[in-house]
């Protein structure tokens, strides 16, 4: 036996062999999964009627802003600004997204955003500079989502009532770093990586992160055992942990990338507002799981696109760019993005269904 | 096994020292902090002891912050006083309960800051009826038989001086456009506010407000609306943002998109706002203010309540029924006058 024995103990008897020594079988759960980014696609994106439907979305709502507002909302800086505001929610809807297709949820990532974001921006972190900022964020980040994973791979606990658990607390500990007051960065290192001057051909460094995190987590989901063990335990728990998988490590990881997404979102968010709040990452549960679900991620689990969260962050920002741009007020705002909501949904479930007949 | 133990330890010593950091990273003192601003109170000599009671909502931003600590001071500077804070709520529930603590230890003043004015109508009632005046701060009561005294801010007062302000500085431009980052819109002050701004920008003619966004009183949302408008304002001279703490976002905002050439005035008046103003190396140029002062005020009208006595320098043998703080507009010209009452 080369694991050792709390391993045997943890995944039952044959789990060890199994987990590092036998990809094969792994595959197997996940070809089952019904449609989507499930069934090993070619090399490059399969479109699928589901990111087909998406992109029909986003092009509506292109040609609307296009057509209200030719100027502001055409320009470069607005595709740089949209991007940007996309990318800070849209690093923590990938990691929602392995969460939810492993038939989880993270209720807790907006407050371990505003955990992380104001751990890293007390003076004595400042004290350490760029590197020490960025640690500290990752760092609570990942331990946040250590204490998730522990108390649902092991304690036993339902994934909602856990974070909903640590929600409450990692927003009580923020506001007691904070003491109420919004924390300032003062670091030019760390501020001017949202500067103008530091794009890179035009693209702005928080994007290139939300790309490279993308990149990631598309390949983690499709093309790696982390990810085929992903939606086989949220199609089914038993079977996977029958086949062999240790499924309460699993689990414990897929809680912990989360809270990693969240330390590097809440790295990104001091570096575009320049501070760090105990309000940070105010109902960025929300938001992330609207976009996953509309990006067609089953929230029951076994089924996870990152394409189709990413696009579904898109059409959120979009909507909101598109209304800010004509001056439209926040009751208007809330009412017209609840409807679009239902109105994807509704439109994405029907071509989904018709694709699939 | 002596891989994984290898392993392990590494991952152990890795965590350990993690931990290590980050508690250390927890502190938020500042390394040379000036003496505070302590000047002794310019008030009578020690009268009758007071014990004030003091319930407010969880300090959870600056503002609130700042006012339970001018409140701590103010009371500080009496050896008359004793005050008796209670652990802040935003629950009505929970400060009913700590307002009947408070009661119940018969206080002899009690000043309530109330999480929502209206909801806690009953509190203050029953404090009243007990015998015990209460100063309500801030968020008013629905019934006038709630409260001995009212101290407040001027919502409706911040949005008329901003807009004169901007006015005045704008009044010889032909066709000068103004635009208003407004705090969250499902707070009545926020309408109180933007209702004060455009009665005021309505005097002058040549000016005209074209756009309004409301971003919810923090610097992530002060950033992402502001953001936002200046995408859709190309050109605009004026700004009025109700709140320096999502100010801070908007200066980033205004910072990244690399914008200048316009006035940008803030709200309430936090210490990093007064700050950019003093070093006037932004557009931000002046703020209308909404002083946590007012605790310090509440703390000596209930030390007069409680001796029985007047105000100095108000002729009435009684304090005032309501006292409405004046929203001052501070700019480069009065800056060093009103810096020690910044919060952070």
């Amino acid at each position: 036996m080369k694991q050792p024995a709390s391993e045997a103990q943890q995944g039952g008897p044959d789990a060890a062999p199994a987990a590092d020594a036998a990809p094969v079988p792994l595959t197997k759960p996940a070809g089952k999964t019904p449609g989507g980014s499930g069934s090993r696609p070619p090399l490059g994106l399969r479109l699928d009627f589901r990111t087909l439907s998406l992109l029909g979305v986003l092009a509506v709502l292109i040609i609307v802003g296009g057509a209200t507002k030719p100027d502001a909302f055409l320009a470069t800086s607005n595709l740089q600004l949209v991007l940007t505001q996309a990318s800070i929610i849209g690093v923590v809807t990938v990691g929602m997204t392995f969460v939810i297709t492993s038939g989880g949820i993270d209720l807790s990532v907006g407050a371990i955003v505003a955990l992380a974001s104001v751990w890293a921006t007390t003076l004595a972190t400042q004290e350490y500079g760029f590197a020490g900022i960025l640690f500290t964020a990752i760092i609570v980040g990942l331990a946040c989502g250590l204490v998730n994973g522990v108390l649902i791979a092991y304690g036993g606990m339902a994934p909602f009532i856990a974070t909903l658990a640590i929600m409450a607390s990692a927003r009580g500990l923020a506001l007691l770093i904070t003491e109420g007051n919004t924390q300032i960065v003062t670091l030019k290192s760390v501020l001017d990586l949202a500067a103008r001057d530091s794009y890179i051909l035009g693209i702005p460094p928080l994007v290139i992160i939300f790309a490279v995190v993308t990149v990631v987590g598309w390949l983690l989901l499709n093309r790696t055992t982390f990810g085929r063990r992903t939606i086989a335990v949220g199609g089914n728990a038993e079977a996977t942990r029958l086949a062999g998988i240790d499924v309460r490590r699993q689990r414990l990881y897929l809680y912990l990338f989360s809270g990693l997404c969240c330390g590097i979102a809440a790295f990104m968010l001091i570096v575009l507002s320049g501070s760090g709040q105990n309000t940070n990452g105010n109902l960025y549960e929300l938001d992330a799981i609207a976009a996953a679900i509309i990006g067609g991620t089953l929230l029951s689990g076994g089924r996870g696109t990152i394409v189709g969260s990413v696009l579904g962050v898109l059409i959120f920002t979009t909507i909101t760019n598109i209304f800010a741009l004509n001056n439209l007020q926040s009751d208007v705002q809330q009412i017209a993005k609840g409807a679009i909501i239902v109105a994807a949904v509704l439109v994405q479930s029907r071509t989904a269904r018709h694709g699939e007949a | 096994m002596p891989e994984t133990s290898r392993r392990g330890l590494l991952f152990g010593t890795a965590a350990i020292s993690a931990g290590a950091f980050l508690t250390a990273c927890t502190s938020n003192e500042k390394k040379d902090e000036p003496a505070a601003n302590d000047e002794p109170a310019a008030d009578d000599k020690p009268g009758k002891p007071v014990t004030i009671g003091f319930a407010g909502p969880q300090a959870d931003h600056g503002w609130l912050n700042a006012i339970n600590d001018n409140a701590r001071n103010q009371a500080k500077k009496y050896s008359d006083v004793t005050l008796d804070i209670t652990e802040g709520s935003n629950d009505t529930a929970a400060q009913i309960g700590q307002i009947d603590a408070l009661i119940n230890k018969k206080v002899d003043v009690l000043v309530i800051l109330p999480a929502d004015g209206k909801a806690l109508t009953q509190a203050g009632l029953k404090a009243m009826r007990a015998g015990i005046p209460v100063i309500n701060l801030d968020r008013i009561f629905a019934d006038p038989q709630a409260f001995r005294c009212y101290v407040g801010g001027d919502n409706y007062g911040m949005g008329v001086n901003a807009g004169n302000y901007i006015g005045e500085k704008l009044k010889d431009k032909a066709g000068a456009t103004v635009i208003e980052l407004s705090g969250p819109d499902s707070l009545e002050l926020t309408k109180q506010r933007t209702q004060g701004f455009d009665d005021a920008l309505a005097n002058y003619p040549n000016i005209k407000k074209v756009a309004r966004q409301a971003a919810d009183f923090t610097v992530e949302s002060g950033q992402a609306k502001m953001a936002q408008l200046l995408q859709a304002q190309s050109k605009f001279d004026a700004l009025w943002n109700h709140d320096d703490d999502q100010g801070v976002g908007a200066l980033r905002a205004i910072d990244q998109a690399g914008r200048d050439g316009f006035l940008m005035v803030g709200g309430a008046g936090a210490k990093s706002a007064m700050d950019a103003i003093k070093a006037d190396n932004s557009v931000l140029k002046a703020t209308v203010l909404y002083p946590p002062i007012m605790a310090s005020s509440a703390i000596d009208l209930a030390r007069a309540l409680g001796q029985g006595k007047g105000v100095s320098g108000m002729a009435g043998l009684e304090i005032p029924a309501q006292v409405t703080l004046f929203s001052a507009v501070v700019d480069k010209t009065n800056i060093d006058e009103y810096l020690p009452q910044g919060f952070s």
